[in-house]
């Protein structure tokens, strides 16, 4: 009987470690990787597409579903390119909130990588304990925006509407007390602001815990350290950005290289890992979860002592205020206008990013001088990461795909677009 | 000091405690369906059609939702109401294609389409996706005071 020398496992498309919809066809040598080849498309939504076919304003919120677990960042590329092509500046206040929701979004993505990462490698507590607080960012989308993930909240020009006064408190019921009652609202008894901050202030401990339970954990460490090891110059080469750069040694974050927004007047430091493996990527990113807390209490800080504007004063880009639009006949057409043609952005190209969770998120826009964009091309971060996949992998046993696949921190929405 | 830190499994005794503790601790989770988290005045869910107090439709069909919309969910066609104004004979969302993205209630001049804070609703048939206008109007009817109790908590901010 003839050996078998070789085999091919289709990794996915439906297997829960790979996290959507990834098809890894691997060939392999007994437990050995020779080859990881990922076939991307299962996903593919043809936004750039339909981009082209609606008003500006009206791809904002399908730029939310593409990385669907760092919403308003995607948002944050699409409307900064908009705003270089039209030539404005958001107020100062829209700058701060965009920060800070920025941010916010980069937490809810870690803590989803972390608790799906540990998942994957075997630790199932991290993923509960990821979920409770996201839960609370969660309701902060929710309060602002009205949806707890596809915010559509971001406009050229600023955000859509200010920060409520007011938070939504837990309703009494019969089974809870009149004391847990006061307890669990006792957060959300002022405003937006006041709970992102109380978050802020409790958020640390709670990076200790996940700490406490993987960054010594001997299981964690075997299955990450040396994992998937790129080399600076590698990951350079590869395209690769955000944490999954960082990791490998090189110091490069958009926020601090090219800042945009109010990131320049803000106090952070960009952590960096040292050997470009699984874990040194971890280290980073939970880091960057410490970092993110310390840009948000700084957000908070300002926007509590400066109310102002969130939206650019411009009639020919953003609509009047309803108060208006209801008194005033030039605000009424306007606003009919605004919402059945648009605004028309002048001609010429432009390529706007931003420091998503997952790195580089661009935008490259053309535009034809309509009221629609003549071509939009996403630049996702998870793209080259993915390419990179079987050089990562490859001489490494199966389960550490996984880990791979976690470390890469892969969300199909903006993979295959 | 490692070995030994090694062979006493420290790390993952203090992960265990962690756990321990939790366990004794209050739960996070709520009691849903009997208890629910909190939802802001924000909340875009399931749409509805409002009347003014006097029980007049809103709408007066100029039809900017449905130019607005993304996901091109919105159907009207107009006509001549009983009272000889302009309204809409025709008023259909198809639920499955709506993205949620509130800018139909943000186009409205009259506020007439809105997007509710109920999000607990399902179809069993075919067809039950498209909300046509009665239908839009009956939960408008339904939750009317729900509706301009948010309205009115949001206003200062639009």
């Amino acid at each position: 009987m003839p050996e078998i020398e070789s085999f091919t496992v289709n990794f996915g498309p439906q297997h829960p470690a790979a996290h959507g919809v990834l098809r890894l066809v691997l060939e392999m040598e007994g437990e050995v990787i020779h080859k990881a080849d990922p076939h991307v498309g299962l996903l593919h939504r043809a936004t750039e597409k339909l981009a082209e076919t609606k008003p500006y304003n009206q791809s904002i919120g399908y730029m939310d579903r593409l990385d669907y677990v760092s919403m308003m960042c995607n948002e944050h590329g699409y409307v900064l390119a908009i705003e270089k092509l039209l030539g404005i500046k958001p107020p100062i206040r829209a700058q701060y909130i965009r920060v800070m929701f920025d941010e916010i979004t980069r937490i809810l993505n870690h803590l989803m990588w972390l608790g799906a990462h540990a998942m994957d490698i075997g630790a199932m507590t991290v993923f509960l304990y990821c979920f409770r607080e996201r839960e609370d960012l969660m309701d902060v989308y929710e309060a602002v925006s009205g949806t707890r993930m596809h915010a559509t909240y971001y406009r050229p020009g600023g955000v859509y509407r200010d920060l409520p006064d007011k938070m939504p408190q837990y309703e009494p019921s019969p089974y809870r007390s009149a004391k847990e009652l006061e307890e669990l609202n006792e957060a959300r008894s002022g405003s937006v602001l006041d709970f992102i901050e109380h978050f802020a202030d409790r958020f640390p401990a709670r990076i200790d815990e996940y700490e406490t339970l993987l960054t010594d954990n001997r299981i964690w460490k075997q299955r990450t350290v040396n994992i998937g090891v790129v080399s600076p110059e590698r990951a350079m080469q590869l395209g690769f950005s955000g944490p999954m750069l960082r990791g490998s040694g090189v110091v490069w974050d958009l926020r601090k290289h090219q800042p945009y927004e109010v990131y320049d007047q803000l106090d952070f430091d960009i952590p960096v890992g040292k050997n470009g493996d699984c874990y040194d990527r971890y280290l980073v990113r939970v880091e960057e979860l410490r970092q993110s807390t310390r840009i948000i209490k700084q957000c908070v800080e300002w926007l509590k002592k400066n109310p102002g504007p969130v939206m650019i004063d411009d009639r020919k880009i953003a609509p009047p205020r309803r108060i208006e639009m209801k008194d005033d006949m030039e605000s009424l057409i306007h606003h009919f206008k605004l919402f059945t043609e648009g605004y028309s952005v002048p001609e010429g190209e432009v390529y706007a990013a931003v420091e998503a969770p997952k790195g580089e998120f661009g935008v490259y826009l053309i535009s034809d001088g309509a009221n629609k964009p003549y071509r939009v091309k996403v630049r996702a971060p998870g793209f080259p990461h993915l390419a990179a996949m079987n050089e990562m992998v490859k001489g490494h046993m199966l389960a550490d795909v996984v880990a791979v696949i976690g470390t890469q921190d892969i969300v199909f929405g903006e993979i295959d677009r | 000091m490692y070995p030994v830190k090694t062979f006493l499994m420290t790390e993952l005794l203090a992960g265990l405690r962690l756990t321990l503790k939790h366990f004794f601790t209050r739960k996070a989770t709520v009691l849903y369906p009997e208890e629910k988290t909190p939802k802001s005045p924000r909340f875009r869910g399931l749409h509805a059609l409002r009347r003014y107090p006097n029980g007049q439709e809103r709408c007066i069909a100029c039809k900017l939702c449905e130019a607005v919309c993304p996901a091109q969910a919105i159907t009207i066609e107009s006509g001549v109401g009983p009272d000889g104004t302009r309204r809409t004979t025709r008023y259909d969302i198809d639920l499955f294609k709506c993205i949620y993205c509130g800018f139909c209630e943000e186009a409205c001049p009259v506020d007439a389409i809105v997007e509710t804070r109920i999000h607990e609703f399902h179809m069993e048939r075919r067809g039950e996706n498209i909300m046509t206008k009665d239908k839009l109007l009956a939960v408008g009817d339904k939750y009317e005071a729900m509706i301009a109790a948010d309205k009115a908590a949001d206003a200062p901010y639009r």
